[in-house]
């Protein structure tokens, strides 16, 4: 389809002025932008958390380098010190419990989500069920500038006395609620009307992508012939729709316990710095653990699907084959969404909630691991026979399967409760999930990113410098993520403010081996290198922007799907006229075709009438 | 641009966006609300033997609230249905009576919030108990005046006695070892039916707002789009069932068990 520009013939409407085009748009499009370039802003910031928390863990008590000093000076001497020699800059444990807890909240619910779901799910979905917009294009606005209120809340708690929430990104009662007990509001206070602000903000776009796809499907366009970036979506958007409200009761309930002195997770006679504590007790700390993970199992799943969905898309794209096994994918996603609710109390085996429950929550996350399992294994199946595209977003898809193929394998000693008395809170569990995330949704975000920039710009990015990001971030996330596993299984703590030197070996004391501990220089390296290695990606992702190759057709990967038939960019309501769709999603590479893919929207060549003949689709 | 299925149902579906949205935004209620009941479950069993009050509340006001939210459910139907048999004034009389009815029904939960607040229990230095309303007129500096009993232990209070003997109390505050108000702070289930009915009423001022703000100001959207106007009512109208659903649950559960 050629793009042609219909402004002669628009209707002589005012052009939005920059503030109702860019800041408070309901265009699906510009939303997902503005997701985008924040999510990617957050993402940053989480990751500049760590390279300094890993300075101290390499290097404990030693001062920051570059930065040690203006830390001091922003956010003060009780949270960066001076080391035995006087230099300013040194870390205290204050502040990496504080860098910890954001760490964690930023990565997950201010950068991953708000870009798999909020970016790439606005963006995308209406595009490929060939809608106008999402069904409520207000509520989509809206459910941006509650993302944006609840990120602002999070990043001021750092500037406030006592600093942001250090009780970890599971903020755990009671330690969230007795943890700078002496300022009210603290950290904590913020973090919780934060994730309020997240939660509304999740809410809302849950709401409006279930509808949208419920309800704005292109003529002809059946569920079974959705792309499974849009299943993907769906069922993310029904996790977030119900698993996110119980955070949202505990959230009040936390808020009660640290501000109206309740005690819904503070136990009778809880002792605080060898103080009985003044509350009426009665309570239960177990209760925020059932609340918290039953958010938090299914927000790992939220993490992922659209990840998998990003890479289903590419990998169709650049193999010009059919995924193999589409409907047991489909399946398999509706069943974990499903199976989802009810695996959360696998990260409690060590609370003492009984063996019996224990027994339940290991059996239905071994049950989980088998649709994970049949769609990757499906994706890998897809991979047979193909004459490959090697580009950036098909290399960055590649390198998703075995990253996520080692996370989610990873997981199931955790998920065994006999061996997770071994593993659990170590940093083999920080391993896990990092190569399920990190180099599994992160690499799927930037496949998606290199992918569907064309359509978003009419430009590419730069093929070298992307293959270079690629093969830079594959080498150093394996070296930051690897040595993690074997850190964890010797019995390093995840929590350690000093990377375990407290329970290094001594003469005639068992402890952690100087290799083990050693090896956190190693894996600081590669953490600073990573970081390196995304600057290519930076200066690549502006560059493009005004001078990257143009494309010269709306359909530049010759894909199947509806978002390519649009115009480049494509403007608002999208679609030039209403789409008709006659075919699944992937039809690559189908014998007698003139061309080695046919588009959803193309009509059957048996049926002559221009609209296609609706028995024959 | 038009966004499809605005107003007018999908053929396939049978239903208009806001139809799907509401039902989706229902669904993810039921989970907050569930959650805090399961929450007040697993507080409740935790509970010590015996130390789990009853008899707290005011069964007769929480039934009469019941009574007028349920009333008000009724009306909400029979306003949708008048408007869809065109009659806009009978609608407009029954939304109408839907209106004071939640205003009536907040009323009543405020009051039973302000018992709550001025209702303390003392300890006394001496080990003994008193509890009952506080007499903010004869309460000075020196003393503390209340109308109310002296239970013999805390297990008499988790339970007060019907038709209790209720006298006027005063205690002179050097006597004082603890003086509190049945606040969300007081216990687990005071915090808990805080939390449970907090919100609710919220539930209650927002549908309230929502269902007059179509009543009132939006009301000229029916001579302009009837279809439209109509849906926002049912739509309205599906969210105050739901809050009155919450009601039902809460009633028994906070009240009578």
């Amino acid at each position: 389809m050629e793009s042609t520009t219909h402004d002669a013939h628009a209707p002589p409407h005012q052009e939005p002025g920059f503030w109702q085009k860019y800041i408070f748009s309901t265009d699906h499009k510009v939303i997902g932008l503005q997701y985008g370039i924040t999510g990617l802003m957050f993402l940053f910031m989480g990751f500049c958390l760590m390279t300094m928390m890993r300075w101290q863990l390499a290097y404990p008590g030693h001062p920051i380098p570059i930065v040690g000093k203006l830390l001091f000076r922003v956010l003060g001497e009780d949270m960066v010190g001076k080391d035995a020699a006087g230099h300013v800059g040194v870390m205290m444990p204050g502040l990496y419990n504080s860098f910890g807890a954001m760490h964690g909240t930023i990565m997950v619910f201010l950068a991953i989500v708000p870009l798999a779901f909020g970016a790439f799910g606005n963006f995308v979905t209406p595009l490929q069920i060939g809608a106008p917009d999402m069904a409520f294009p207000r509520v989509n606005m809206v459910s941006y500038q509650f993302y944006f209120m609840g990120g602002i809340i999070m990043l001021a708690s750092f500037f406030i006395p006592g600093g942001a929430a250090q009780s970890g990104w599971t903020s755990y009662s009671p330690l969230a609620t007795v943890a700078d007990m002496g300022t009210r509001p603290n950290g904590q206070t913020f973090w919780i009307i934060g994730m309020v602000f997240l939660i509304s903000s999740s809410l809302l776009g849950a709401v409006n992508f279930i509808t949208t796809i419920i309800q704005m499907r292109a003529e002809g366009l059946t569920w079974m012939r959705l792309p499974f970036f849009v299943w993907a979506q769906f069922v993310t958007g029904f996790l977030l729709l119900l698993a996110f409200p119980p955070l949202e009761a505990a959230a009040v309930l936390q808020l009660g316990d640290n501000l109206l002195h309740t005690s819904f997770f503070l136990p009778t006679g809880l002792v605080v710095s060898g103080q009985h504590l003044h509350v009426s007790g009665g309570g239960s700390p177990l209760l925020w653990q059932h609340l918290f993970w039953f958010l938090g199992h299914p927000e790992v799943y939220v993490l992922i699907l659209p990840g998998m969905g990003i890479v289903t898309e590419i990998i169709a794209c650049n193999t010009r084959k059919p995924i193999w096994g589409y409907r047991s994918m489909v399946y398999s996603v509706l069943t974990i969404g499903f199976l989802s609710f009810i695996v959360w109390a696998h990260h409690m085996y060590l609370t003492g909630m009984g063996t019996r429950i224990a027994t339940f929550f290991q059996t239905t996350t071994m049950m989980i691991s088998i649709p994970s399992v049949i769609i990757l294994t499906s994706l890998f199946i897809s991979l047979w026979g193909a004459s490959m595209r090697f580009n950036t977003p098909m290399l960055f898809a590649l390198g998703f399967l075995p990253m996520f193929g080692i996370g989610g394998l990873t997981g199931l000693p955790l998920g065994f409760n006999a061996s997770d008395i071994h593993l659990h809170d170590t940093y083999y569990v920080i391993a896990h999930f990092h190569y399920v995330v990190a180099p599994g949704t992160i690499f799927a975000l930037f496949a998606g990113i290199y992918y569907w920039y064309p359509k978003v710009t009419g430009r590419f990015m730069n093929e070298f410098w992307g293959r270079v990001h690629f093969a830079l971030s594959f080498i150093f996330m394996n070296l930051v993520f690897m040595p993690m596993f074997i850190q964890g299984m010797a019995g390093l703590s995840r929590r350690m403010y000093d990377g375990g030197a407290t329970y290094a070996a001594q003469d005639g004391v068992v402890g952690l081996s100087k290799q083990v501990i050693g090896l956190n220089i190693p894996i600081s390296h590669a953490v600073w290198a990573l970081g390196l290695a995304q600057l290519p990606f930076v200066i690549n992702f502006f560059w493009s922007i005004r001078r990257g190759k143009k494309i010269t057709s709306d359909n530049p990967w010759q894909a199947t799907t509806l978002e390519w038939q649009t115009p480049t960019p494509p403007p608002h309501g999208n679609f030039e006229k209403p789409v008709e769709v006659f075919r699944g999603p992937y039809e690559y590479s189908v014998p007698g075709h003139a061309t080695d893919f046919t588009p959803q929207n193309e009509p059957p060549t048996a049926a002559p009438a221009p609209h296609g003949n609706p028995l024959l689709s | 641009m038009e966004i499809p299925y605005s107003v007018k149902p999908r053929p396939d579906t049978g239903l208009y966006n806001a139809k799907v949205g509401i039902w989706l935004f229902l669904a993810s209620e039921v989970m907050l609300f569930g959650a805090l009941f399961c929450s007040y479950i697993l507080l409740r069993v935790n509970a010590p033997d015996g130390m789990w009050p009853h008899h707290w509340l005011n069964i007769w006001l929480g039934m009469t609230n019941t009574i007028v939210l349920i009333f008000s459910s009724v009306t909400v139907v029979l306003s949708w249905a008048s408007l869809k048999m065109g009659q806009f004034k009978r609608y407009k009389l029954y939304q109408g009576v839907t209106i004071l009815c939640a205003l009536t029904f907040l009323c009543i939960k405020s009051y039973e919030y302000h018992d709550k607040f001025i209702h303390y229990e003392v300890i006394l230095t001496d080990g003994r108990i008193a509890d009952g309303h506080i007499e903010k007129g004869q309460t000075t500096a020196d003393t503390v005046a209340l109308l109310g009993w002296w239970p013999k232990d805390e297990a008499a209070l988790m339970d007060p006695p019907m038709g209790h003997p209720v006298e006027k109390i005063e205690i002179p505050r050097k006597q004082i070892k603890t003086m509190e108000n049945y606040g969300p702070w007081h216990n687990t289930y005071t915090a808990i039916y805080f939390v449970l009915t907090g919100l609710h009423a919220l539930h209650v001022l927002a549908g309230a707002i929502v269902i007059f703000a179509i009543w009132g100001p939006l009301a000229k959207v029916w001579e302009q789009d009837p279809e439209r106007y109509i849906n926002r009512v049912e739509v309205s109208g599906l969210f105050w069932h739901f809050v009155d659903l919450v009601w039902i649950f809460l009633f028994p559960v906070l009240y009578l068990l």
